[in-house]
């Protein structure tokens, strides 16, 4: 695989972009590796799903993606990620418009303790300097595109906090989106919310692919056959497959994998 | 080797539905059998057994296809246990349907030898296309019952050996439907036989392409992929 090529000359035989390219990745807790060689391309506006039992390194690495890792020490990573024609791992990298492009949204809701609307604000003025007007605007397309807009318009003052878990998590995805990024990173969207919560994160998901690439680390599986459109199979911190969606739980190619994902696993 | 679920709860369900699904098997086999002994002798009381045992392989198919369902819902299926479950649901329509077909032919053999108007020798015409296709019914569900590929893969070459065999009768029973216009009535039902066996043959040839579907993942129905006679020691190997 050639890591030197940029995102725009790399098109794949079925015709999709590549966003990110992961070769060689290997990534340490202190002594302890917990990736180990993980060649990984992920496709432009296309849905990734990472599976795998716990521990198997799959939100590890997620956090590579945008050097979430960085804000611990002792930890750290080796080989290459291209995103936009750099490796994002070297030196000198502009981790914080880096993490602007690759946003990220975790397990439990994290919304700011403050209002809906400066929830989504914080962000935005983080990055851009906004006219009142303008920042109204984008508040409220955030919002719509997070599908939370109706359920909010007329409390936009109120906190943050007050609304439900499945709303908290739609303001986390709306305060991702708002900064305009390329890349939606998700640590298991919906591990917290109730099953009409995560039917609307999916749907979600499927609406935002359409300008975004996401990447979705899920311990359901069903979810990863439902959201993705390619799923990659982690066991002990090593890629074991990787595939379509479609492919990976109808006929997948390795053994492992099928034991996985039949509940054959353990 | 696949080994065990971690819900032994799931494999018990799953082996509920292969035993019932090789028990309906048995009976299908048994039925036709039976179908082809009353049209070799005209034995009506095993002609009634035939069309009785269809109703139990009628029932069977109901509460498989509900236990199929069940299992679906209830456990979400993925990859070769998926693939399983799909192909158990289009085996048991064939073998509910070759159930039909020996029905069929047991009815023709009652009424054929109570009206005793047998003039053409009407069960040595078939019994070369029977006995093969007997064999491969029984193949198919041995192929099913032990998930074997390679078996499955020569079955289906063999379907194209059992059509001929049908083609052939079709064309002996006209030339003596032409000599002799008293035996057209026997010669009809003969002909109705045959071709009841030749699509038990067909519904054996799908029972293979199902288990190959399951073991290899790969639909070869309405494909190229299916061998002829000649290919299958090569691609056998």
């Amino acid at each position: 695989m050639n890591t030197q090529l940029s995102q725009e000359n790399v098109v794949p035989m079925n015709g999709k972009r590549k966003t990110i390219e992961i070769s060689g990745l290997n990534f340490f807790y202190g002594k302890t590796q917990s990736l180990t060689n993980v060649n990984l391309d992920i496709h432009e506006k296309q849905v990734t799903a990472f599976i795998g039992p716990s521990g198997c390194g799959k939100s590890t690495l997620l956090r590579t993606l945008n050097r979430m890792y960085d804000l611990y020490p002792g930890q750290r990573a080796e080989g290459s990620i291209m995103y936009r024609g750099r490796n994002i791992l070297e030196e000198g990298q502009d981790v914080n418009m880096l993490r602007a492009k690759v946003g990220m949204v975790f397990q439990k809701p994290t919304p700011f303790p403050m209002s809906i609307y400066d929830n989504i604000a914080f962000g935005v003025r983080l990055y851009e300097d906004l006219s009142k007007g303008e920042m109204d605007e984008r508040v409220e397309w955030a919002l719509k595109k997070a599908a939370l807009w109706t359920e909010v318009k007329d409390k936009l003052t109120k906190s943050g906090l007050s609304l439900s878990g499945g709303q908290q998590q739609r303001l986390c995805i709306a305060r991702g989106v708002a900064v305009k990024p390329d890349v939606l990173l998700l640590d298991e969207p919906t591990s917290a919310l109730d099953p009409i919560s995560t039917s609307k994160v999916e749907e979600l998901i499927s609406e935002l692919k359409q300008d975004y690439t996401i990447a979705i680390v899920t311990h359901n599986m069903q979810q990863a056959a439902r959201c993705s459109d390619y799923t990659a199979y982690m066991y002990l911190g090593e890629l074991v497959e990787f595939g379509e969606t479609d492919q990976i739980f109808m006929n997948p190619a390795r053994k492992e994998t099928q034991d996985y994902i039949t509940g054959r696993f353990g | 080797m696949i080994g065990e679920h971690s819900s032994k709860q799931y494999d018990n369900e799953l082996e509920a539905i292969r035993s019932k699904v090789l028990l309906m098997g048995g009976i299908v086999e048994t039925q036709f059998l039976d179908a082809m002994t009353c049209f070799r002798i005209g034995n009506p009381e095993r002609a009634d057994r035939v069309m009785r045992e269809d109703d139990a392989v009628n029932q069977l198919e109901v509460s498989l296809d509900d236990a199929c369902s069940h299992l679906i819902v209830r456990r979400q299926p993925a990859a070769n246990d998926l693939r399983t479950i799909m192909a158990t649901i289009k085996v048991i329509t064939d073998l509910e349907r070759i159930g039909d077909e020996a029905t069929k032919i047991a009815r023709t053999a009652k009424a054929l030898h109570a009206r005793g108007a047998v003039t053409v020798n009407h069960y040595e015409m078939v019994r070369g296309i029977a006995n093969n296709t007997s064999d491969m019914l029984h193949d198919a569900l041995d192929a099913f019952a032990r998930n074997d590929g390679k078996q499955a893969l020569q079955l289906i070459a063999q379907d194209a050996v059992i059509d001929h065999e049908f083609r052939s009768i079709m064309r002996n029973l006209i030339t003596f439907m032409m000599e002799d216009p008293r035996t057209i009535s026997a010669a009809l039902d003969t002909l109705w036989v045959a071709k009841a066996i030749e699509r038990i043959g067909d519904h054996a040839k799908n029972i293979a392409e199902y288990v190959i579907y399951v073991v290899e993942g790969k639909d070869i129905r309405h494909t190229k992929t299916a061998p002829i006679p000649d290919d299958v020691p090569a691609q056998a190997e």
